[in-house]
Formats: C-alpha cells, structure tokens, sequence
C-alpha cells in the first residue's frame, strides 16, 4: 500500500471523528432538503414558483452547502492547523513530502462531497420524486468543476490565513457570500436579477448543478436559465477559478 | 568516528543573526547536548543539521551526507523530535506509530516501541488527550520509528513535570544504549549535566565552550570551597599554611577556607591532627550552571 494511500485512510478516519464536518457537510444537505419536502407546499407543483416544486428548484442549493462546509470551512481550518501545530514540520523530517498529508486531506473532502451529492440526489428522487440529473455527465462535471473551485479558495484561505484562527474566520466570510451566490438563504427566485446571475458564477456554481440536473421548464425559467450565460462558459469559469486560486494558494502556501 | 560535522555554520534572519559561527562534532554512540539560554540559536543549528534549513555558510555533514542535498537518504536514517510538534488531536497512539513507521525503508517494530515507551495500554487514546508526559513519549517514538542511526531531539522536557522528566531522561540512555547517537537540544544544565557525554554550550550564535559536563564545570571554577563548624577552637594560620589553601574566612561559627587541588582531604587532616571535629562539613562544588556564568558572564535562567 503506498504512503498516499495509508496517509488518506488515517485522514479519512479523523475526518469521520469531526462531528460538524460529518453532520453538517454531508449529511446536513439532505436532511434539509427532506425536510422541507415534508411540507407539502414546498412539494407540489406551485403557482408561487410559476409551476415549479420548491424542492426540485431549491436541491442544488443543498448541495452548495455541503460542499461549502468540506471545502472551503473544513479545509481551510484543517490545513490552517496542521501548520500551526506543526504537524506538517514534523512530517518533513520523515520520508514523506508534507504535501502528501494536504493532498489525502483533499482526496478525502472529494470521497465526502461525494458521498454528500450521491445522498441528497438519491434520497430526492426516491422519496420527493425529484428527477435523477437530466445531463447527468453534465452534472457530474459541474459537480466536479464547482467543487474544485470551492476546495482552491479553501486552500487559498489556508495559505494566507497567518493562524488557524484567522483561516476560520476568513473562510466563514467566504462561505457567506458563496452560500448567499447559492441561494441556500434566500431562494433564488426571490433575487433580483442581477444576483440570480451572481449564482451563474459563484463556486460552485449553483445555476450550472440546476441546468444539468431538472428537466422541468417551470425550474429553470424561474431563475432565468435561457437568458444566463451558456453552461459551457459556467464550467469553464468554475475550472479557471479553480486553478487560479489552485495556483495562488500552492504559491503562497507557508509550511511552517 | 564522527557523525555529525559542523564547521562555521552562519545562518541570519533578515537583519538578525541566528547563528554567527557555529562548529562541533559528534561522535557515532554518544549523547551531544547543545546547551544555551533560548534564542541562542539552537534550534536554528539544528534546523540547519537536519536540512530543514540552508545556513547562509559553512559545511554541514551527517553521515557523510549533505543534509540538504541528500535530504531524501538523510530523513530514512535521522529521527526528528521537534520543539512544539503537534499531531493530529484525534489521531490515536497505535495510528501514528503504525502510520510514521510505513514512511520508513527500514522501520522499527512500532509495536515494540509502543511497549518499550510505556504507550501500551494507551495505543487506543487520542493524541490530544494523552498527557503532556505521554505527549512527549509518542514524539520520541515517531522520532524513533525509523530505526534512525541518529535521534535528534529539540527541547525534549519543556513543560513536564519532575517525575515525567527523570522517566525521560531514563528512556534516553535507554535509545543510546541501542546504539543510537543522541543530539540533544536544552537549556536545562541539570538535564545537559545528567545525560550528555560531551557538549556545546552556545550563546549568542556562537560556541563559547565544547567539552564533557566535568570538564566545563572544572574549567569554570578551579576554586572550591568547604564549610564547617569546628568543635573546638582553631587557629586560622594552621589552613593558610597549607599549599592548598588561598584564603580563610570567619561566618559566626562556620569556618570557610578557599582552595585549590585535593582541599577537602587536605583541611580535614590538618583537623583531625589537631583533634578537631568538623561539624556540618560542606564541600560546595561548582555546577554547569557556575560554568555557564563564568563563561559568559550571565546566568542561563534568568
């Protein structure tokens, strides 16, 4: 087995000890989602969302927050903390590269995301009779794209965050505006236009998930999908964020 | 034969120097202490011995390696315990050691380890909520579980209590007599007097003595002192005749004569000629601590 290997089983472990990452992060996004769709309004077809459920327009800003929750406020402070206690020093004095702890923590934010996604899209369909994602490659990539996106500002935060402290505090900042761009609270089609545009390219990329994911009209008129920007362009923008901010936070990253 | 080499090492941060000249040798089977009050560059000696750090001149040599050339083949055979090295809070005994020994080429059996450092029947506990003395314990093993031929460890008893010290101290002439060299980092003088064979005391970026414990001390003060109460009157000319003796003086009842060579034996004869008893008879020997004083004119602890 290689260090890589073993190094992101152990972190997948003390990932699995963190309660909040655990319930908030990749249960939480389904839970919710469950919830609100006990409520039989927010279930059927309503005139309010011109014909849409709530349930299906609202799911992927469920998944914003989960992925907002492992990759950027978990990420950040976990990365954040092992520089600061000096875990990563200790692990340059043996044969292996600090940066192989960074990168099984990252290996094991994606497993959680993923797992997170596969839920919430599973227990919908299932139980709300909400659609498996219509393009579902599509939604595989955004998925994919938008949370590489989060995960790099996650990183990024990690890397200039003098302390664990300030990574917290910075990340929680981030995760507003990245929740608020997602619509997770305050629904999207009650914005202003501008700001349902906002979500076209905000990481992760709310609008992008949505346009994959419902084949329902009544959905994607109601947060203007026909007049934003082409999904090709969304993906494209969530991929350069992505390694932009890669790129910046593996440049600025301070290892003690 | 030597297996670490340190010759003019120099090393500055920005406009501070961290280390100014540095040079010493540590032989293959002993304890080398590097000893000096904090911020006397230690810590950046060390860095720049395990190749954490590139020092800005100088050549340093472990096992006939370039510490930052050959970095790859230096970290299978040097263990490391870092000052305020943490792991992970959650992450438990037995998942450390099992982890850190699958790095090495040729680990230790971390099982063993876990034994021989009294971790046993805590291999299920979190690293966060082991005490400090267990802390410390885990810290050396992972420093160990590489069967390093060299252990390098940066203040190891910082923060512990008496007891968890003297259990440290024994576990370090536990690893030497494994055969391991030991470079330890203090700036404690009982803890340098107790375990090292040999060692540099550094001040101010620089070595201002490099010799065993006894021989700092007994180059620091060649003058020593006893104290007594005689049991009868005395005369004080009978000590200052004595070749040994270079002063004597009077507190209350107490005699104190000043010397050089075997003073002890010497006043003790001329007592017991003249039947005298010397009562509450003290010799006062210079400790590593005078040593320290008297090479660079300050205490270590202030």
């Amino acid at each position: 087995m290689s260090t890589l290997l073993r190094t992101t089983l152990v972190e997948a472990k003390l990932f699995l000890r963190e309660p909040t990452a655990v319930t908030f992060g990749v249960l939480f996004p389904t839970v919710i989602v469950l919830v609100l769709g006990a409520i039989p309004t927010l279930r059927e077809p309503s005139q309010e969302y011109g014909g849409a459920r709530f349930v299906e327009l609202w799911a992927p800003s469920a998944l914003v927050l989960g992925i907002g929750i492992v990759a950027l406020q978990n990420i950040a402070n976990v990365l954040a903390t092992y520089r600061e206690t000096g875990i990563l020093r200790r692990l340059s004095t043996t044969p292996v590269h600090p940066a192989q702890l960074l990168l099984a923590q990252l290996i094991v934010a994606l497993v959680a995301v993923a797992v997170a996604g596969t839920l919430l899209v599973v227990s919908a369909w299932l139980l709300l009779d909400v659609p498996l994602p219509r393009h579902p490659w599509t939604f595989v990539a955004a998925f994919g794209v938008g949370f590489g996106a989060v995960l790099a500002l996650g990183a990024l935060v990690a890397a200039v965050a003098p302390n664990a402290r300030i990574a917290g505090g910075l990340a929680t900042l981030v995760y507003m505006v990245l929740m608020f761009a997602g619509g997770v609270f305050l629904p999207r089609f009650l914005m202003p236009d501008a700001l349902v545009r906002l979500g076209d390219y905000a990481p992760p990329g709310v609008q992008g998930l949505l346009t994959a994911w419902s084949g329902d009209p009544a959905v994607l008129a109601t947060v203007g999908a026909e007049t934003g920007a082409p999904q090709a362009v969304q993906l494209a923008v969530m991929a350069g964020v992505a390694g932009l901010a890669g790129l910046a936070a593996a440049r600025l990253f301070r290892w003690e | 034969m030597a297996v670490v080499e340190v010759a003019n090492l120099h090393k500055r941060y920005g406009g501070t120097v961290g280390v100014d000249d540095v040079s010493f040798s540590v032989d293959e089977g002993e304890i080398f202490g590097i000893l000096g009050p904090n911020g006397a560059g230690k810590t950046t000696t060390v860095e720049c011995v395990t190749g954490l750090r590139r020092p800005d001149r100088g050549v340093v040599t472990v096992l006939g390696l370039d510490p930052r050339r050959d970095r790859a083949e230096l970290r299978q055979r040097v263990g490391v315990q870092l000052q305020q090295s943490r792991l992970q809070e959650k992450i438990t005994v037995a998942e450390a050691l099992a982890l850190y020994s699958s790095y090495y080429r040729r680990p230790a059996d971390w099982r063993h380890l876990m034994e021989a450092l009294g971790l046993a029947d805590k291999r299920r506990t979190r690293f966060g909520q082991l005490s400090g003395g267990q802390q410390q314990r885990l810290s050396i093993a992972l420093a160990l579980v590489g069967s390093p031929t060299i252990a390098v460890l940066d203040e190891l008893t910082t923060g512990l209590d008496p007891q968890a010290r003297r259990d440290t101290w024994d576990l370090i002439e536990q690893v030497r007599a494994g055969g391991v060299t030991v470079v330890l980092v203090t700036h404690f003088m009982d803890e340098a007097e107790r375990l090292c064979d040999r060692l540099a005391l550094i001040d101010s970026g620089r070595v201002v003595a490099l010799d065993t414990p006894a021989g700092l001390i007994a180059a620091a003060r060649r003058e020593q002192r006893v104290r007594f109460s005689p049991s009868a009157a005395l005369d004080d000319r009978l000590l200052i005749d004595l070749s040994e003796v270079t002063d004597v003086r009077r507190a209350g009842s107490q005699v104190i004569v000043t010397g050089t060579g075997n003073l002890l034996h010497a006043v003790t004869s001329v007592l017991a000629r003249n039947r005298i008893v010397a009562h509450d008879l003290r010799v006062e020997q210079a400790s590593l601590d005078d040593a320290f004083v008297a090479l660079t004119g300050r205490r270590l602890d202030p």
